[in-house]
Parts: C-alpha cells; sequence; structure tokens
C-alpha cells in the first residue's frame, strides 16, 4: 500500500495504465479472458453449425435443402426439403403471436396506463412467475391439459395437433411482450400525454393515440423478439405438437418444428457422422439464422428508438 | 418510424357542440377498453392459477416420501425422482462453479477496464445477442464441443458446461448492472488513497454490488435448472438407476425425467411427471424466494 500512495501522488490520472504492478496486468488479462468466453461461445456456435452442416450440403444441395417439400431423413426414402419444418415452425409462432400480440399488448398499456402502482406492483411478480415457469412445464400443460380440452371442442383435433402447442407457445411469451411494451411506453416522456390531455383528450385517446404510437418502435421491437423466442421454443412444442412434418395450414394436424425434429434425432439412435445426424447441424443452422436475424432486427429498432427522447 | 402520434387531424377542435355530444360516447369506448386491458392481464393470471392448480391435482396423489427417494422404475408404483433431484443439485452446483467466475470477471472487465471502444461495445453487442440464441443451439454447441470435442461424454460436467454457458449471458448483465449501481464516490476515496484498480474493485466495489450479483447468480441458476432441451442434446438419460458421485458421472435431471413421463401414454406416468413438476416449482419458488428477500434487503440497506 505504501509506495502506492507514493505513485498516486505522482500521477493524478486516475485512467487505468498497464505496467504499474505485473499482478495487476496479469489480473486485468484475466478478466479480459473472461470477457471473451462470450464472443469464443458465438464463435464455436457458428464454427460448429458450419463444419458439422459442411458434410451435409456437400450431399444435398442448399437449393434442394431449401426448397424442398419433403422432410423424411429419418426414413429409407431420404428427402431433405426443410420447408415442411419450416413450415410447422412458422404456423405454430403465427398462432402464439395470435394470442401473444394482443393480450401482451392490452395487458402493457393497462400496466403502464391505468394501473395504480400498488395493483402494477401485484402483476408484474405473477407475470415473472408466468415467464420463469420451465417449458417443459408447459409442454404437460398442453398435451395433457389443453389438448383434451380442443379436442372436446374439435372432435378432428388430433392428439397432437399444433393448435394446442401455439396457445401455450402464446401463454408463455406474454409476459415478455407485456413487459418490453410496458418499458417503451413508461419511456414515452408525460409532456406529451399533458399535451394530449390538455386539447381534451379522454385516457382510451391517450393512450391508443399518443403513448402507442410513441412507442410504437419499441413495441415492435419486443414483437419481433416474441416471434424469435416462438421459433425458437422447443419443449412445449415436442409434447404438443407431435413428429409429423408436413405442409399444413391446418392448426389441427400434428406438425414438426425444427427443434422438434433436432430432439427427436438426439433422443433416437442416431450413428454419428451419418448424413441423419448431420441433418441436426443444418436444421440447427437455419434455426440460429433466423433468431439471429430477429434479434439484430428487434436491437436496431430499439436502438433507433431511444435516440428519439434522449 | 418516428412514431410521434396524436397529430391526427381528424380530431382537430371541432365546434364544442359536437365535441360535447361525443365525449359520453368516447369515454364509454374508455371504459370498454379499460375492461378489455383489464381481462388481457386477468387471462394470464387465470392461465397461471388453471396451470398450478392442474399440476397439483394431477400430481398430488403421487407425491410421497418414497416418491423422492426411491428410483424410476417401470412400475409407476415404485418409480422415484431421487436420481433427477440429485443430478439437478449437481447441475446446479457446477454451473454456479462455472458461471460465477467467468461471468463477474467479464462484467468487471467490461465496467472496471474496458476501454470504451468498438471491440467493448462489440462485446457488449454479442452478449446481448447470445442472451437471444434458442436454447437448444447451445445443446448443439455442447454436443459438439463439451461432448465430443473434449471428450467429456454424456457427463455432469458436459451438462453443465453447456448450461453454464447459457446463463452467461444473464449472469453477465446482472453483475454489469450491479457493478454499475456502485456509486463512484466509493471508487473515487479508494483511487484517492492510492489503491490500485484491482484493489479497489476488490476491496470497495465488490463487496457492495455482491447481493445484486448474488440475486442475479440465484435467478440464473433456476433458469438452468428448469432448461431440458440442452440437456436432451448433451444425452442425459430418463433411466438412472444409481447416484451420481463425480461430476465424469452420467446423470439425469428434473426436466428430464418429466418430459419422460409426459411423453408417456399411461396415465400413471402422467401423475408421475406431475408430481415432480410440483418439487421442481417448489424448488424453483425457493430459489426465487431467495433472491427477493436478498434484493430488498439489499435495497433497504441502501435506501
Amino acid at each position: 500500500m505504501n509506495e502506492n500512495v507514493g505513485t498516486a501522488g505522482a500521477n493524478p490520472d486516475l485512467r487505468w495504465r498497464p505496467g504499474r504492478r505485473v499482478g495487476e496486468r496479469v489480473i486485468a488479462g484475466l478478466l479480459a479472458l473472461c470477457g471473451l468466453v462470450s464472443v469464443l461461445t458465438t464463435v464455436g456456435i457458428v464454427v460448429v453449425l458450419l463444419t458439422e452442416s459442411a458434410g451435409f450440403f456437400r450431399e444435398v444441395p442448399l437449393v434442394d435443402f431449401l426448397t424442398g417439400t419433403q422432410w423424411s431423413p429419418l426414413y429409407t426414402d431420404q428427402q431433405f426439403g426443410i420447408l415442411p419444418l419450416l413450415n410447422g415452425t412458422l404456423l405454430i409462432a403465427v398462432g402464439a403471436m395470435v394470442i401473444a400480440l394482443p393480450v401482451g399488448l392490452t395487458s402493457a398499456i393497462y400496466l403502464s396506463e391505468y394501473a395504480s402502482p400498488r395493483v402494477r406492483g401485484v402483476v408484474k411478480p405473477l407475470l415473472e412467475i408466468l415467464a420463469g415457469i420451465p417449458t417443459v412445464v408447459y409442454g404437460y400443460f398442453a398435451l395433457l391439459f389443453i389438448t383434451p380440452l380442443l379436442r372436446a371442442v374439435f372432435p378432428s383435433a388430433g392428439v397432437y395437433n399444433a393448435a394446442s402447442a401455439a396457445i401455450v407457445v402464446g401463454i408463455m411469451i406474454i409476459p415478455m411482450v407485456a413487459s418490453l411494451s410496458e418499458d417503451a411506453l413508461s419511456a414515452v416522456p408525460r409532456a406529451l400525454r399533458e399535451a394530449a390531455y390538455g386539447l381534451g383528450a379522454t385516457k382510451f385517446e391517450v393512450s391508443t393515440r399518443v403513448a402507442v404510437p410513441a412507442a410504437l418502435s419499441g413495441i415492435v421491437a419486443s414483437f419481433i423478439l416474441a416471434i424469435s423466442r416462438a421459433v425458437g421454443e422447443t419443449m412445449a412444442v415436442t409434447l404438443a405438437a407431435g413428429a409429423t412434418p408436413r405442409m399444413t395450414l391446418s392448426f389441427l394436424e400434428s406438425v414438426q418444428t425444427m427443434t422438434a425434429y433436432i430432439v427427436q434425432v438426439s433422443l433416437g439412435e442416431t450413428p454419428h457422422g451419418s448424413i441423419e445426424y448431420e441433418t441436426i447441424f443444418a436444421v440447427g443452422l437455419v434455426l440460429f439464422c433466423m433468431t439471429l436475424a430477429m434479434n439484430l432486427i428487434s436491437n436496431r429498432i430499439t436502438a433507433r428508438f431511444r435516440e428519439v427522447y434522449e | 418510424m418516428s412514431g410521434r402520434g396524436g397529430s391526427d387531424d381528424r380530431h382537430g377542435p371541432a365546434d364544442g357542440e359536437r365535441f360535447d355530444s361525443r365525449l359520453a360516447r368516447r369515454r364509454r369506448t374508455g371504459k370498454i377498453f379499460q375492461g378489455v386491458c383489464l381481462a388481457s392481464i386477468a387471462f394470464s393470471l387465470v392461465m397461471l392459477v388453471t396451470l398450478l392448480a392442474d399440476v397439483v391435482i394431477d400430481g398430488a396423489a403421487w407425491l410421497s416420501a418414497d416418491f423422492l427417494t426411491s428410483f424410476p422404475s417401470r412400475i409407476p408404483d415404485r418409480a422415484g425422482i431421487k436420481p433427477a433431484i440429485l443430478g439437478t443439485v449437481w447441475i446446479m452446483a457446477l454451473v454456479a462453479a462455472l458461471s460465477f467466475p467467468f461471468g463477474v470477471g467479464a462484467a468487471i472487465y467490461l465496467e472496471e477496464y474496458a476501454p470504451r471502444g468498438r471491440l467493448t461495445k462489440l462485446i457488449q453487442t454479442n452478449i446481448a445477442n447470445l442472451a437471444g440464441v434458442p436454447s437448444i443451439v447451445y445443446g448443439i454447441l455442447g454436443l459438439a464441443i463439451f461432448v465430443r470435442f473434449f471428450g467429456l461424454g454424456r457427463s455432469l460436467l458436459a451438462g453443465a458446461a453447456t448450461l453454464a454457458l447459457l446463463v452467461l449471458p444473464v449472469v453477465i448483465i446482472a453483475a454489469q448492472e450491479a457493478i454499475r449501481a456502485v456509486p463512484s464516490s466509493l471508487r473515487e476515496a479508494a483511487y484517492g488513497v492510492g489503491a490500485t484498480r484491482w484493489q479497489v474493485v476488490r476491496h470497495h466495489v465488490l463487496p457492495v454490488a455482491m447481493p445484486g450479483i448474488l440475486t442475479g447468480m440465484i435467478l440464473s441458476l433456476s433458469r438452468a435448472i428448469g432448461e431440458t432441451a440442452p440437456v436432451i442434446m448433451i444425452g442425459a438419460l430418463a433411466f438412472v438407476a444409481f447416484t451420481p458421485t463425480s461430476p465424469m458421472d452420467l446423470f439425469t435431471v428434473l426436466p428430464i425425467q418429466i418430459f419422460n413421463w409426459t411423453a408417456r401414454p399411461q396415465a400413471d406416468f402422467h401423475g408421475l411427471a406431475a408430481a415432480a413438476i410440483v418439487v421442481l416449482l417448489v424448488l424453483l419458488l425457493l430459489m426465487n424466494a431467495t433472491a427477493i428477500l436478498l434484493r430488498n434487503r439489499y435495497q433497504s440497506k441502501r435506501g
């Protein structure tokens, strides 16, 4: 300590400078390595997905993979068109959004514009609980509660169907839409609302014609993140939607999503190095690219939104 | 996209009478809208209650001391979740041991050491994007890197390393927020008496930030032990007839056991799955309660 007092006196400059002490430099290096782990994770994901799917793409041309309408790598007549898996994934994502968008947004409006601090203090932790329930539990709920209910109303629905999975995925992402949209609404300056009240607008008009439009980019960003989450959701769709890759727009049929396919292969006894095994990396690559693109778009929108009021 | 609404001219000042005559209708629309919004909130809460009630009703009959201390079995009456509970506890400890040093280290680097440059911004953006990567992609990464490349096999360590990478962004972001909340006057006072950067971090910043860091850590762990997809990817088993004794052992965890039982056609196994869900949810509730207590205590101390 003592020699430090002396050096600090000689160096009023407080910026960190390497070389003051060997130990300090080592520690700084170790901490920087910790920061690098996250970068290495990203590099690892990209490298693994690209190298492990390279063998697959040597056998199946990329165009056939992206435009083929049949997916049956685990059968004797192997077909490698990913469209049925994309169809299943998007069908469930769209269904989930039909529930999560309106419910999430109106919940956010209520929390931000109408609720008293006390109500907000009770409701927000409850929504956090909903968000914290493991997805496999939602899978159980879908298969053994929602599905029997659906089959009682629509007798033509299968034991495994897209509707049941879409409903629970929708429920599970409501808290995300509600919380992010509420953040966006709360960031709208009071002055905008007060100006509207001053012109004689009602609370409804202030909420829907001033607050929501002003927070629109943040709300859109939350929607995109929610879609990304629905596309990447795995356990609920594996349990409830089944394992039948098909091109369909019907919610009552069994479908298979990209994530459910990856789980199906990894649960089976597929030998390492076979083309069936390599499909999970090819499908994983498509899944990663889709979610990454949506996350980047959402971040970009949020960044632009911040600039408006700061 | 500038989105400054409310500049709609249709609602400009009309003549006073018309404005007044529509007021009742506008207020009624407002009331209906408020009701719709309230119904949305109620929908989520009703779903939460329904889900919890469904699981408790289905599982209550199967919950017993034997259920907690038995191994899985083909006979539902004898089946239990002892290996799954122990596996979950092992995973929790290993994930904490792996993600805490790296997560806090990265947070300290980003907040206290890193120069404000392009590289730091890149790392920060990268962390934000990693938080949005689907968990199953981490499973693919763990399968290729830990199970095969490092040859860890389907061990506890491979599972814990995969889950540690999965929660790392959350740990880093929480630790960064805790560190950022430490008043800079503390740092300046320490620098003023000649402390080095690491001394400032070690003796002044970390102790103050620790409750916040631990809160984030507990919440990350509660996410890790609820994850199923990555653990399935690295090949955890549903039938484990022994208790794991080292990080290199094969293992199962509660979510895998729940998945396996739910996917079976027999109703008895569904009851077992529900009972296991109740155990998992109680565990998560305890962890979250700990985190909230920690946060409240910390806030009241500082306030």
